[in-house]
């Protein structure tokens, strides 16, 4: 496709098409990208309220549709968003308060940039991606606090600050245990990192590298501000935390950065631990005419888990209490750490002498 | 030209970045610039195609040192007037100081040993190099001594941090959460079995 875009633009300076292409591309990742935001709200009030015993949102129907009861709120809840009025509170600092949700959302769409969606399907296939990864989900936080210093409230202030501590404990965690999968597949190359799960569902790293796959899901919820981690909102004891002040389409903006950081969450977890694209299938079913390209590896695989771990999000915050803040650091710093320092070290003793079947041969 | 124009574009982010930094009132508009500086200054580095540092940089500099900068900057009430007391008073010692440090660093680092004759620009490396096995080579081979000697001189100072913030004296009825996280449901609740209430 891009061979044909390029024959066509021919017309175009050299430098100019290789642009009008990685546009492009940007704009077939980030739409698809926001209309998942969009129906990930509603299938989060939907998994919780089946989970509570309850219904969801059942009222706003798409086309009038009856069967399709429900599917249009996230259009309805868009556009209520849109037309609110933005306030900006006295003594805010109006400069900073504007320009933190577009802080907050930056990094969390500029991330998906070496998400790799398929064997060729990434935007920019670097080296160090794993590295531009942790770089860019870190950066996330400095929406957050610069929201709450800005709003020049209290409960923003102590949401952000909270928030603060929470993300850079939480990041010291889930950067080892990817040291632990750069160790196994020996690249920061995302693509790189997915070809070395080839083998089938036992050569997957969520096998070898388990404890660190629980403690990098977990703390993606962390970093996140997800529940059962979610004291930066903490609607019972802050109110809303860091975005108390804000209103309407400012606000709408946090809320599509924290889900499209979850949906980003989860992909990563398929791509670093279950083997991306790949299949779980053996490699003989894909040899079947038809269906074969059904059971092969492809995109759908990846969609697939990633939505399987968005589906774990939900029900986490379906399931349980929020934790308490000191337990929060308690549990990152004494718990986690030591765990993957250990493993880090197994893993390192397992690569150099081979052990099979997942470092065989390396 | 399309680099120069890229370089230029950096260099003046840094520049600009740097002197708000030491220009601006508000310390927390002169953390944020240095967060931009950090950024520009990475944006230098990938294009000396140092991937691995530029990110690095990004990483511990702007993901974590910079936030805990935030966190300390943002608490304190800093009363700028205060400060600027005695601006005038000190400004003739300060521009001796500032005159003799400038001499000094043009003098190690000036045109005299760093012109761009004696320099010589990279040679554009090749689409397979990849620079962070490249830095890991050269850190666990030839640098093995001085890495493991800058090891040992961070963890001397991360025991010297703790030690010097450590207080055991103090005395609090902070809730203990290892203690906490250890409570059974039987510790904490009874179940009785009674009799429905009878209908006399």
């Amino acid at each position: 496709m891009t061979e044909f875009l390029t024959s066509q633009l021919a017309f175009l300076p050299a430098p100019l098409v290789t642009v009008l292409i990685i546009l492009l591309k940007i704009v077939i990742i980030v739409l698809p990208l926001m209309g998942c935001v969009a129906y990930l709200t509603l299938a989060e009030r939907k998994v919780i309220g089946y989970m509570q015993v309850r219904l969801g949102p059942n009222r706003v129907s798409l086309l009038g549709i009856d069967f399709l009861r429900g599917w249009g709120q996230p259009i309805a809840d868009a556009l209520k968003l849109m037309s609110k009025e933005i306030v900006v509170p006295n003594g805010a600092n109006t400069f900073l308060f504007l320009i933190a949700p577009v802080v907050a959302l930056g990094p969390a769409l500029a991330a998906w940039a070496v998400v790799p969606f398929g064997a060729e399907m990434t935007l920019a296939n670097i080296n160090a991606g794993l590295l531009y990864i942790l770089a860019l989900t870190s950066l996330g936080v400095y929406g957050i606090i610069i929201a709450g210093w800005a709003s020049n409230s209290k409960y923003a202030f102590l949401g952000a600050m909270r928030s603060a501590a929470q993300i850079v404990s939480y990041e010291i965690a889930m950067g080892f245990a990817l040291v632990g999968v750069l160790t196994a597949a020996g690249s920061l190359n995302l693509g790189e990192i997915v070809k070395a799960h080839a083998g089938g569902l036992l050569h997957w790293y969520s096998l070898p590298l388990f404890p660190l796959f629980l403690i990098y899901f977990i703390s993606g919820v962390a970093e996140t501000n997800r529940a059962p981690f979610d004291v930066s909102e903490g609607e019972s004891e802050i109110v809303a935390g860091f975005h108390v002040e804000y209103a309407g389409m400012a606000f709408a903006v946090f809320f599509l950065a924290e889900y499209a950081n979850m949906i980003l969450i989860s992909a990563l977890t398929a791509v670093m631990f279950f083997g991306g694209w790949l299949s779980p299938l053996p490699a003989a079913l894909a040899e079947i005419p038809v269906i074969g390209s059904l059971l092969g590896p492809g995109i759908h695989w990846f969609i697939f888990k990633t939505a399987f771990f968005l589906f774990c999000f939900l029900w986490f915050r379906a399931t349980f209490p929020r934790y308490r803040y000191d337990q929060i650091m308690r549990l990152g710093w004494k718990v986690f750490l030591p765990i993957t320092i250990v493993w880090i070290v197994l893993i390192g003793a397992a690569v150099v002498w081979q052990l099979p079947p997942w470092f065989a041969g390396k | 030209m399309l680099q120069q124009i890229l370089f230029y574009a950096f260099s003046a982010l840094v520049i600009a970045a740097g002197a708000m930094v030491i220009t601006v009132r508000n310390p927390v508009y002169a953390a944020l610039s240095l967060v931009v500086a950090f950024f520009g200054s990475a944006g230098l580095w990938m294009m000396l195609e140092a991937e691995f540092l530029a990110i690095a940089l990004v990483l511990v500099y702007v993901g974590a040192v910079m936030v805990l900068f935030l966190f300390v900057v943002m608490m304190l009430d800093i009363n700028i007037a205060v400060l600027r007391e005695g601006f005038a008073r000190y400004v003739p010692v300060a521009v001796v100081f500032a005159v003799l440090m400038m001499v000094s660093i043009t003098l190690v680092v000036g045109p005299r040993h760093f012109a761009l004759e004696f320099v010589a620009a990279p040679p554009p490396a090749d689409p397979d190099y990849n620079n962070t096995q490249a830095l890991g080579r050269a850190l666990f081979s030839q640098y093995l001594l001085p890495f493991e000697a800058a090891a040992v001189v961070l963890l001397v100072a991360i025991i010297a941090a703790i030690a010097l913030t450590l207080r055991h004296t103090r005395q609090t009825k902070a809730p203990k959460p290892e203690r906490q996280v250890q409570v059974q449901r039987n510790d904490r609740l009874r179940i009785v079995k009674m009799d429905a209430e009878k209908n006399t």
